[in-house]
C-alpha cells in the first residue's frame, strides 16, 4: 500500500478554453484524497512536460475539447518521458473521437475520460493502476 | 388509495436546477402578494418584463441565426450559402481559436487548431473570400470574436466596403465582450485595462460610424456552460453590463448616445419555466438599471435585447438523437422568453462538428415552433402564471443578491482578479457533477435510462490538409502583398495603441494592406503586455 497521497497534475494544452471538466476532475480528484496542482490553460506541451517534471507527480491529467488532441497529448507524453518521467500514468479527457483513442494510448495515454464520466471512475482508475504498479514494481 | 399516499410526493425537495430554487407543490395568488401590476406590465412598456415590442412575434419573428464555421473560408462560405438557402435569416461566425487569440495560422501554438472550432481568418483575403457571393449589405451577421474583435470587425468593414456596401447600414454583432473571457471563456489576450480600451473604442466606433451594428454582446452563456446557475448567468452577466455602461461614462459618452446598440446572450437550458423566468426578469432588471442607475431617458436603452443559443453543455454524448429534443425545449424557452434571436444546436454537437443534415434539424426545429407550435401567435403566452410570476420574482432577487455582492467586492474586474466569480461558476459546476454522480439529477441516458443500442452518426472531420492549405495561403498572401506598406502600417498601430486615440480607424488602414491577425496582435501584445488567469483552484 502507499502512504504518501498521490499526486496529480492536471492542464490544457493548447488554446481551448472549456475548462469546467478539467476544474471539475481537479475538485473531484481532491475530494478522493489526492494532492492536485491544477496548473491552467493554454499551455505548451513543452510546458506541462517541464512542470510535471519539476512537481514530481505520480499522474498528469490532460485535457482538449478543440479538436486538437492529436498534435497536443502524444506531443505531451513524449515529451515527459524525454524528461525522465518514465513512470508516470497520464490521463485525458474532453471530447476525443472514439476513433482516436487506439492511437492515443498507443502513445502511451493510458485512459480517456469522455464527457459524462462519474468521478469515482477516474479516482478508481488512477488508484488501481498506480497500486498495480506498485505491486509489479515488488515482484 | 390512503391519505397518507395521496399526499406523499416522489422527493425530500424538488429544485429547478441544481443550486436553483427550491420549488414548492403549487402556486397561488398568495405567492404574488407583493408583486405589482407596474412589474409586468404590457409588452412593449417598461420595464419591459413581456418583451421589448408591443407586437412579439406577430410583428417580425426572431431572426434564426445557426452559428457556423469550420475548415478553410471555401468550405464555410458554402455552408453558409446552404443555411441561406434553408430558410436562415442571419449569419454568425465561428472563428477558429487562433484567429480568437490572436495567432497566425503559421504559429507554433496553432499546431492542431487550424479550422477546427471555427473558420480560420488570418487577413482580410480571407475575410472577403469567407462572404463570397454573400451581399453584405443586405444581411446581418454575429461575430463572435472578443480579445481580437476590433480587428476582425475592422476586416469585416473592409470587406464589406470592398463589395460596395455603406459601412453606416451594416446590420450585425460583435461579440466584444472581454470581462466573460476572464471569468468563463478564456480567449482573453491583453489584461483587463488595456482590453476594456478596446472593448469602448469600438462602441464608441460604432456610436459614430455604425449606428445599426450592435457594438456588444454581453454573454452570459458562456459562464452557463462552464457551470453558472440561472440566477448566476443572470447576475453575473448584468454586472458585467454595469461594468461596460460605466466605462462608457467614464470615457466620457452620454449613456443614450451608445447604450441603445449594446445587445445580450445567454443560453438556454432544458428546465423550461426556469428559463423563461430567466430572461423576463432580465429585461425587468436591466430596464431598471439604466432607467435607475444610469438615469437613460431613451426607452432604447433600457431594452434588453438579446440572443440565445440551446446551451451546449446539455447535450448528450450518450444516445445522440434525444438531444434533439432537448434543444426544441431549450429553443422552445428562449421564444416563450421573448428572444430576438436564436441558434439551435445540432443534435450531436457533443461530439463533433454537424453535418448539413444535422444543422438542418436544428434549423427545422426553430421553424416548427415559429410556424406549427402557435406559440408564437401572442406575447408572452405564459406571463400571469403563479408559477411562472412567482419564479420571475425569485430568479430576480437571486441574481441581484450576485449583483451587490459583486459591487460589495469593488466591482467586477476586482471580483474577477480575486476570482471570485470563476470560483462561484466553478463551484456550481462541482455541485452539477456530484449531484448527477449521486443520481440526485437524473440525465436520461447518462446515469439513467442507459441502453446498449449505438447510434451510428455522422461527423464532419477537419483533417491536417486544412492546416497544410491554410498556411501555403497565408504564405502565398504574404509574397505577394507591400510589405514595406505592413511594416509602416503596423508601427503606426503601435503608436495609436500607446496612445488614448480610438484604434478602430489604424485597424481598419492596417487591414487593409493585408496585415494579419498574428501581425497586428503581436504588435498590440507587445505595447499591452499579455493576462495570466489567477488560480482559483
Amino acid at each position: 500500500m502507499r502512504n504518501k497521497k498521490i499526486r496529480v497534475l492536471i492542464a490544457k494544452p493548447g488554446l481551448d478554453g472549456h475548462d469546467r471538466g478539467a476544474k471539475v476532475v481537479a475538485q473531484g480528484l481532491r475530494d478522493a484524497g489526492m494532492e492536485v496542482i491544477y496548473l491552467g490553460l493554454r499551455l505548451t506541451p513543452e510546458q506541462i512536460a517541464e512542470a510535471v517534471i519539476q512537481e514530481d507527480v505520480d499522474v498528469v491529467g490532460i485535457d482538449c475539447l478543440s479538436g486538437a488532441h492529436m498534435a497536443l497529448f502524444p506531443k505531451t507524453v513524449e515529451l515527459i518521458r524525454q524528461k525522465g518521467g518514465q513512470d508516470i500514468l497520464v490521463v485525458g479527457g474532453g471530447i476525443i473521437p472514439k476513433k482516436d483513442i487506439p492511437k492515443l494510448k498507443e502513445a502511451g495515454i493510458a485512459q480517456i475520460f469522455g464527457p459524462g464520466t462519474p468521478l469515482d471512475e477516474i479516482a478508481k482508475f488512477i488508484k488501481t493502476t498506480l497500486e498495480k504498479r506498485g505491486n509489479d514494481k515488488k515482484d | 388509495m390512503s391519505m397518507t399516499e395521496e399526499m406523499s410526493e416522489r422527493k425530500k425537495e424538488f429544485k429547478t436546477t441544481v443550486g436553483g430554487t427550491s420549488v414548492k407543490r403549487v402556486y397561488t395568488p398568495a405567492d404574488l402578494a407583493g408583486l405589482k401590476q407596474e412589474d409586468i406590465g404590457l409588452p412593449g412598456e417598461y420595464p419591459f418584463t413581456r418583451h421589448i415590442m408591443p407586437t412579439g412575434y406577430r410583428g417580425r419573428l426572431w431572426t434564426m441565426r445557426q452559428y457556423a464555421g469550420f475548415g478553410t473560408v471555401g468550405e464555410t462560405n458554402e455552408r453558409y450559402k446552404y443555411l441561406y438557402k434553408q430558410g436562415q435569416t442571419g449569419f454568425s461566425v465561428a472563428f477558429h481559436l487562433p484567429t480568437q487569440e490572436g495567432y497566425d495560422s503559421d504559429h507554433p501554438l496553432a499546431a492542431g487548431e487550424v479550422g477546427k472550432c471555427g473558420v480560420a481568418i488570418d487577413s482580410l483575403q480571407d475575410m472577403e473570400e469567407l462572404w463570397k457571393g454573400i451581399p453584405l449589405a443586405k444581411v446581418s451577421t454575429s461575430m463572435t470574436i472578443n480579445a481580437t474583435a476590433a480587428i476582425i470587425l475592422a476586416m469585416y468593414m473592409a470587406a464589406a466596403e470592398k463589395q460596395g456596401a455603406d459601412k453606416g447600414k451594416l446590420n450585425g454583432t460583435v461579440q466584444n465582450d472581454i470581462l466573460k473571457e476572464y471569468i468563463a471563456r478564456n480567449t482573453y489576450i491583453f489584461g483587463p485595462t488595456p482590453s476594456m480600451r478596446l472593448v469602448t473604442d469600438i462602441c464608441s466606433y460604432c456610436v459614430q460610424y455604425m449606428p445599426r451594428w450592435n457594438s456588444i454582446s454581453i454573454s452570459g452563456y458562456h459562464m452557463r456552460e462552464a457551470g453558472a446557475t440561472a440566477a448566476q448567468e443572470a447576475g453575473f452577466t448584468l454586472a458585467n453590463g454595469i461594468a461596460y455602461v460605466q466605462a462608457m461614462i467614464d470615457k466620457g459618452m452620454e449613456v443614450d448616445s451608445f447604450a441603445p446598440q449594446f445587445s445580450f446572450f445567454f443560453a438556454a437550458y432544458t428546465n423550461l419555466l426556469e428559463e423563461v423566468a430567466k430572461f423576463r426578469a432580465l429585461r425587468r432588471m436591466w430596464a431598471r438599471i439604466m432607467k435607475e442607475r444610469f438615469g437613460a431617458k431613451n426607452p432604447r436603452s433600457m431594452m434588453l435585447r438579446f440572443h440565445v443559443q440551446t446551451d451546449g453543455f446539455t447535450l448528450t454524448e450518450q444516445q445522440p438523437l434525444n438531444n434533439i429534443v432537448r434543444v426544441t425545449l431549450q429553443a422552445l424557452a428562449a421564444v416563450l422568453g421573448g428572444c430576438q434571436s436564436l441558434h439551435t444546436n445540432s443534435f450531436y454537437v457533443a461530439v463533433a462538428l454537424p453535418t448539413e443534415k444535422a444543422v438542418q434539424v436544428a434549423l427545422r426545429t426553430q421553424q416548427i415552433i415559429a410556424h406549427e407550435s402557435g406559440v408564437a401567435d401572442t406575447v408572452d403566452p405564459v406571463g400571469g402564471s403563479y408559477y411562472l410570476e412567482w419564479l420571475t420574482n425569485q430568479i430576480e432577487t437571486e441574481a441581484t443578491r450576485y449583483i451587490n455582492e459583486v459591487y460589495q467586492r469593488g466591482g467586477v474586474l476586482k471580483a474577477i482578479e480575486t476570482g471570485y466569480i470563476q470560483r462561484e461558476i466553478a463551484s456550481s459546476a462541482y455541485n452539477y457533477q456530484r449531484a448527477v454522480d449521486a443520481h440526485e439529477l437524473v440525465v436520461v441516458g447518462v446515469n439513467e435510462f442507459k441502453s446498449g443500442d449505438k447510434y451510428a452518426t455522422e461527423t464532419l472531420e477537419i483533417g491536417a490538409e486544412t492546416e497544410k492549405k491554410q498556411i501555403a495561403r497565408l504564405k502565398r498572401l504574404k509574397r505577394g502583398r507591400d510589405n514595406h506598406q505592413v511594416n509602416q502600417v503596423l508601427s503606426r498601430v503601435r503608436d495609436v495603441a500607446g496612445s488614448d486615440e480610438n484604434i478602430m480607424p489604424v485597424l481598419v488602414e492596417a487591414v487593409k494592406t493585408y496585415a494579419t491577425v498574428g501581425e497586428i496582435s503581436d504588435v498590440l501584445r507587445d505595447v499591452f503586455g499579455e493576462y495570466r488567469e489567477p488560480n482559483i483552484l
